[in-house]
């Protein structure tokens, strides 16, 4: 494929490197010394961040525990289906990463580049914190091999699909969306068990596991609901508009905590015992339905936001109410609410701390029960710091998704520089 | 006869609304036997110990993050005093210490997971008040105490402060919210003294401020002092005052609606001090089980380890429940030791945690 230059611009107009730094850190004097005074606190913290990490942390308590944080007290001999799980979800990444390079939208110049700046990027941060971090927490070898054979599953499927995916026929590429749901069933089946597999019990899942569990399962249901809440809210049927603006009123009133409290603690004196859910699943299920109420409110400004020509037009067109909604208004709804709607799945996947108050074994309430370790006494921060970068490396990564989708589904804009 | 069914689903599906709102104290009354069981001469009847039967596993609620009492360990195990409470239970019951399952509880969620069925026991360093025990309050039936905390206070030992009076005007690191606060300040104006409080929402950032100099003391549960000091870089340079400022008797607890139940946890848990008073150790039950066995003289041993009698079936428990949770967790004085004695990290000086023998405050009643 070829690979256009990354200026338009020719060489001899471009001001010089130098000459550019000096316009973007010093145009005044003044400016200037801000900079100097904002670069120099910035590398007196980083230092001061470095050396505790090398000399004073003690790691000793997450080479230990790492598998603990990760998927809590999953049972080691069953752990393998959790590595399963890793590879699959590693492979079928790749594949969707690199099939949305080959296939950019056909309302843009068709012209993909295999290795725009951003995925270069990506790509190293990938390779490095597979290969970089379990070296530095000395891991069991299996372990840290694990870890690079998931990294190169990811990357050789990102580029072979890069590369050969043009070749795939348009109706096989749906195939592969319609993979994220398979997978994410079968991910189900394989950590909780049933249908041949050992039953793990939803009580010993834990650590990272358990939270983006809940954080996906929460964001995967709350959106269709949210969607039907908007939609109910705005609807012409009294009892339906109430309902909803009911729901969502009273959902934003009450603070995430009181409703995890009355889901755990209340639904076990309504429900007949060994009706209620077990804990981890009420837990979800409120987290659902909050969220819900979240996205509706930013689904309904996406409403709000297509003029109303656009239903007119559709229904004189000859399309029925629902079609009119299902393929014109929500579409261009959902693309105007993406922004807010990221913002409340990252605010959701923050809320799963919550769990751990409510005593889940997120994890938030995995690194805690870590600290209470006697063992361990006294290795909170660097528990904690750990905790900061795994969080920040999980929402982070919801929002350059979430922007790249935003530059893929902007129709008016020019074809990303990548 | 449909109709007459749903309102009687009804009525059943009320009679835990009523547990509830007696457990969160708005009633006065107990909303009384509600799947109570019914203790009668050999034949004990209960509910509860049914349930547990036909699961397999004690449901047991634990904190599940407080240092030597319960946490989990690197191979996900859990560990701990209260731990090994649960162990003993399920052990004495099921046969089994591994028949647990654990249950993170926070303090808020701890009574009403009792009162619903949620746990079966909770043993989560929970201080026995009038208010928790009685009826109109938290409804719970609390086994016999088994840790006696209390409120103390921690001084570097270069400040050369040896009592409260030594504090005078003093800033004072405290846990905001914490019953520490309270004793605190009701200890210092007993006697006419002022200080500074400087209050902390985490353990993490009390100690830490206290450790950088900004306070004289801190305060808080003697055994959160002990194992905090663990941490530090000298534990020897700091010295925990004598003062006991309050009184924080910790002790499981069961749902008083099943009085059998409680009853079984109560003479489990008095079985481990008994086992300490008459030598019975983890490693040398067998043994003295076998000795019990052939020697018709050791009376008080053959109904202790159900050789003789029938002391475990009046409970509605196997005969040798004692040789069992023994077998699972050993006595009284080695769960101490294992979890935050000598045996552990935190080293905590068993104080009043020793048997009434050696001038401590345990005690158990015969088992005749």
């Amino acid at each position: 494929m070829p690979q256009p230059g990354l200026a338009d611009t020719p060489s001899s107009l471009r001001p010089s490197p130098l000459r550019r730094l000096q316009r973007s850190l010093a145009p005044t004097v003044a400016d200037g010394l801000l900079s100097l005074g904002l670069i120099a606190l910035l590398l007196w913290v980083g230092l001061q961040l470095a050396s505790w990490a090398i000399g004073r942390a003690d790691w000793a308590v997450l080479q230990l525990n790492s598998m603990l944080l990760l998927v809590g007290r999953y049972p080691l001999a069953e752990q393998w289906r959790l590595w399963l799980l890793a590879g699959l979800l590693a492979v079928q990444a790749g594949l969707s990463w690199g099939l949305l390079r080959a296939w950019p939208r056909a309302d843009r110049s068709l012209q993909g580049w295999l290795w725009p700046r951003h995925d270069r990027i990506a790509a190293l941060c990938v390779g490095l914190l597979a290969l970089l971090l379990p070296a530095a927490l000395q891991l069991a070898l299996p372990l840290q091999a694990r870890w690079w054979l998931l990294a190169a599953a990811l990357l050789a499927l990102r580029w072979a699909a890069g590369r050969w995916g043009t070749r795939l026929h348009r109706h096989q590429l749906r195939l592969v969306g319609l993979l994220w749901p398979v997978l994410y069933l079968a991910g189900l089946w394989l950590i909780g068990g049933g249908l041949g597999l050992p039953r793990v019990a939803s009580g010993d899942w834990g650590g990272l596991l358990l939270t983006l569990l809940l954080a996906s399962f929460a964001m995967a249901l709350s959106f269709p609901l949210g969607v039907l809440l908007a939609l109910g809210r705005r609807s012409s049927l009294p009892l339906l508009r109430w309902g909803s603006v009911v729901y969502i009123e009273f959902i934003r009133g009450a603070p995430l905590i009181t409703l995890l409290f009355i889901g755990q603690n209340i639904l076990g004196f309504l429900l007949p015992s060994g009706l209620a859910p077990d804990r981890v699943w009420r837990a979800a299920w409120v987290l659902i339905f909050f969220a819900a109420a979240y996205l509706a409110e930013a689904v309904r400004s996406g409403l709000a936001a297509v003029p109303r020509g656009q239903l007119e037009a559709a229904r004189s067109l000859g399309l029925s109410q629902a079609q009119a909604l299902v393929q014109v208004v929500i579409p261009q709804a959902l693309r105007v609410a993406l922004p807010t709607m990221v913002g409340q799945f990252i605010a959701l996947l923050q809320d799963t701390t919550l769990l751990s108050l409510i005593g889940l074994l997120d994890l938030l309430g995995t690194a805690r029960g870590i600290m209470a370790n006697p063992e361990f006494l006294g290795h909170s921060s660097e528990l904690y710091l750990v905790l900061a970068v795994l969080y920040w490396g999980c929402c982070a990564s919801l929002g350059l998704g979430s922007r790249a989708l935003e530059r893929r589904l902007d129709p008016r804009s020019e074809p990303t520089r990548g | 006869m449909k109709g007459f069914e749903t309102v009687l689903r009804r009525l059943k599906a009320l009679v835990p609304l009523a547990l509830l709102l007696a457990a969160s104290g708005c009633a006065n009354d107990s909303g009384g036997g509600a799947g109570g069981g019914v203790a009668g001469g050999s034949g004990v009847r209960s509910a509860h110990m049914e349930a547990i039967r036909s699961r397999g596993q004690l449901s047991c609620g634990v904190d599940g993050q407080v240092a030597g009492f319960s946490s989990v360990g690197a191979d996900g195990r859990y560990r701990g005093f209260d731990v090994d409470v649960c162990r003993a239970v399920a052990a004495a019951l099921l046969g089994s210490g591994e028949k647990v399952e654990f249950r993170n509880l926070t303090a808020t969620q701890r009574f009403p997971a009792v009162a619903s069925g949620e746990v079966d026991l909770l043993s989560r360093n929970t201080t026995v008040t009038l208010g928790r025990d009685a009826p109109g309050g938290n409804g719970m039936s609390f086994a016999p105490v088994l840790f006696h905390d209390g409120v103390g206070v921690m001084v570097p030992v270069a400040s050369g402060i040896t009592n409260l009076a030594g504090l005078q005007g003093r800033p004072i690191c405290l846990l905001s919210g914490a019953t520490s606060e309270q004793a605190l300040t009701d200890a210092m104006r007993r006697d006419n003294h002022s200080y500074v409080p400087l209050k902390f929402s985490t353990i993490d950032e009390m100690f830490g401020a206290y450790q950088q100099g900004r306070c004289a003391a801190a305060s808080i549960d003697r055994s959160a002092l002990a194992a905090q000091r663990t941490t530090f870089a000298d534990p020897a340079a700091h010295r925990i005052l004598p003062d006991v400022l309050s009184k924080e008797p910790l002790g499981p607890a069961t749902a008083q609606a099943d009085p059998a139940w409680a009853d079984a946890v109560r003479w489990i848990v008095y079985a481990l001090i008994e086992a300490e008073d008459q030598g019975i150790t983890q490693a040398n039950v067998k043994a003295k089980l076998a000795e019990a066995r052939t020697n018709p003289k050791l009376a008080d041993r053959r109904r202790f380890l159900g050789v003789e009698g029938n002391l475990g079936s009046q409970l509605g428990l196997p005969d040798d429940f004692v040789v069992k949770a023994i077998t699972a967790v050993g006595n009284y004085g080695e769960i101490y030791s294992r979890n935050v004695g000598d045996g552990s990290p935190l080293k905590i000086t068993p104080g009043p945690n020793r048997l009434w023998k050696d001038g401590g405050l345990l005690v158990s009643p015969p088992f005749r």
